[in-house]
């Protein structure tokens, strides 16, 4: 893999099993992520993708392997790299607006007070919180409230990369559905590199520009990098409408039912592990075989089925 | 009733219970003779004098006024106010019990954020912690050589542990999230301790330092009754060796009601540092 703006090169996470032994999560794996990209991660519960993302963060070290971010490994937390975390991991004590203050005045500590209060208020608008909402505490917040202030939190210091851990896995469907679109409205105006962890197919489809599909564990592997060949912006009414929307879906439907567990489990020994690339494109297999990619007319077989 | 809210009847019957109380006591209490009903021979041997037996409320409250009018005065060794006594026994618990916070509170914290400090210093406390407090008083009356020292460093000793445990236990429950949050925003040690640590174990700190400060002022009683001389352990001792159960009664509520303040402050402080998760 030449190197891209993040690389993984070569990741092996073990963990002491309870009787003693080993078990490992994943092998060998790499993969890499373009400057800018949005990139979900799919796979079933347990199959190490939070594991993976903590890695990324520099909160854990993996057994093996490097993770290079602008050619420089990662070592150790950055401000480099934000995270929001599944359980939005606001501190109870500090208000929805010292929450994000917090966050900014540790990325520019030579800011003045006023200045990083405003940058905040701004942050937290484009997420939809303003008024009084933002002087109170996340226990006196909606779920998806408590939510934004993670997002605002992480957006507000610019990071290079920023990973999103199940974001909205406890939210429910209309509050996901509001955040999910702020996420790309705020997404679309920073070109920001994204790497986020989902189990929602429709969430990865209206979010990413490609899907890492992970097979189950223990011995997981980024088995496949699924493009999705749907323009932007994307509209979730709109983009379930689009030719290709139904043949990724169903490609992604098709490898957390059958594929993943039919995948897992195989031990690779010591070659590194690259996901396939998979490009499905209804549009340009109607236009002829103009694509050089030779590979798209192959997979399409699994999916049509 | 029904239109009072649950706080008005609570006033209501606290208030009956209080006057209920006090003239039950006062009813029980044999009337003194006067000393004009007095035979010869009763006033021979002396049954005029008035008997030491326990005093109606009545004379507690005029007692009470009487001390509470005048609380700083200082007429020598054995007749000081008793704003002065209380003076003294507060000097001695807070000076005690702010000693014990600078050591117990960083102790705890080093012991909540490393296992190998808790395990280490856990024998120590395991044996010091059951030993009553006043034990110490020999050993602190041999060594210190002075025994106001001697009685705030009871009330540090007594204060210290409630306070170590609930730091050590506050700071090792901190959400490992919260602590992320920090790493994930590149803050130091010491950053980390201040803004993230300390506010998250903040209640049950508060909540170790408010059970520190109850049983210093239980300790301080008992600690100026063995040292003497000033304070109002000392001083309930000194009334009741002068056979003043008026004045022992008047202090003891003294010490209710003021332990009552510290509590109640220290509840204060404990609401401003809560949080709801
Ligand atoms: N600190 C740890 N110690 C031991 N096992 C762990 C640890 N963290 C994760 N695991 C195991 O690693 C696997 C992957 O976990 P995780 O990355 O949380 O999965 P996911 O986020 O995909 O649901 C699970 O089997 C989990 O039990
Ligand atoms: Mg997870």
């Amino acid at each position: 893999m030449s190197k891209a703006f993040l690389s993984i090169e070569n990741l092996t996470q073990r963990f002491p099993s309870g009787k003693g032994e080993q078990m490992t999560v994943f092998e060998n794996a790499s993969f890499g992520i373009e400057k800018g990209e949005f990139v979900c991660i799919l796979g079933h519960s347990g199959c190490g993708k939070s594991t993976i993302m903590n890695i990324l963060a520099g909160l854990a070290d993996p057994t093996s392997g490097a993770v290079l971010m602008d050619g420089k490994e990662v070592s150790g937390p950055s401000l480099d790299r934000g995270v929001v975390f599944q359980n939005y991991s606001l501190l109870p004590w500090l208000s929805a607006l010292k929450n994000v203050t917090f966050g900014v005045a540790a990325r520019y500590p030579e800011w003045s007070k006023a200045k990083v209060v405003e940058h905040s208020t701004k942050y937290l608008s484009m997420v939809g919180l303003d008024g009084d909402a933002i002087h109170r505490k996340p226990s006196q917040l909606s779920g998806g409230m408590r939510q934004r202030v993670s997002i605002a939190r992480a957006f507000a210091n610019h990071p290079k990369l920023l990973l999103l851990d199940e974001p909205f896995g406890a939210l429910d469907a209309l509050t996901r559905g509001t955040i999910q679109d702020e996420l790309l409205k705020i997404w679309s105006g920073t070109s920001q590199t994204v790497f986020m962890i989902t189990h929602d197919i429709d969430e990865a489809i209206l979010l990413a520009d490609r899907i890492l599909l992970m097979t189950n564990g223990p011995f997981a592997r980024v088995a496949e990098s699924v493009e999705i060949t749907i323009p932007r912006p994307r509209k979730r009414d709109q983009i379930i409408d689009h030719p290709n929307y139904y043949a990724i879906r169903n490609h992604l439907v098709h490898f957390l039912a059958t594929r993943s567990k039919e995948l897992a489990g195989q031990q690779t020994g010591s070659e590194s592990n690259t996901p396939q690339t998979v490009r499905i494109d209804r549009l340009e297999e109607a236009k002829g075989d103009d694509s050089d990619d030779p590979r798209p007319a192959s997979h399409l077989r699994a999916v049509n089925e | 009733m029904d239109r009072l809210s649950i706080n008005q009847r609570a006033v209501i019957l606290s208030f009956v219970l209080l006057i209920g109380g006090l003239l039950v006591w006062e009813a029980s209490i044999p009337a003194q003779k006067a000393a004009s009903e007095l035979t010869e021979y009763e006033r021979l041997t002396g049954g005029g004098a008035p008997k030491a037996g326990v005093p109606p409320p009545s004379q507690v409250i005029e007692k009470a006024w009487q001390e509470l009018s005048n609380p700083f005065y200082d007429a020598g060794p054995n007749d000081k106010g008793i704003g002065i006594q209380i003076a003294y026994s507060l000097y001695r618990v807070l000076s005690g019990y702010f000693l014990a916070a600078l050591v117990a509170i960083p102790i705890g914290f080093l012991i909540g954020m490393s296992p190998v400090a808790y395990k280490a210093l856990n024998p120590f406390i395991q044996v010091l912690r059951p030993i009553s407090p006043l034990a110490w008083m020999p050993l602190a009356l041999f060594i210190i050589q002075d025994s106001n020292a001697s009685a705030i460093f009871v009330i540090f000793i007594c204060s210290i542990w409630p306070m170590l445990i609930n730091t050590a236990f506050g700071v090792a429950g901190v959400r490992s999230d919260w602590v992320n949050v920090a790493r994930t925003h590149e803050l130091g040690p010491i950053k980390t301790a201040l803004t993230v640590i300390l506010p998250a174990a903040a209640p049950t700190i508060v909540t170790g330092m408010r059970i520190s400060i109850g049983i210093a002022w239980l300790v301080i009683v008992a600690a100026e009754m063995l040292v003497g001389g000033t304070g109002i352990g000392y001083y309930v001792w000194n009334e009741w060796n002068n056979l003043d159960l008026t004045s022992v009664i008047f202090s003891i509520l003294m010490i209710g009601v003021v332990g009552m303040a510290l509590d109640a402050a220290f509840g204060r402080l404990q609401r401003a540092v809560a949080y709801v998760e």
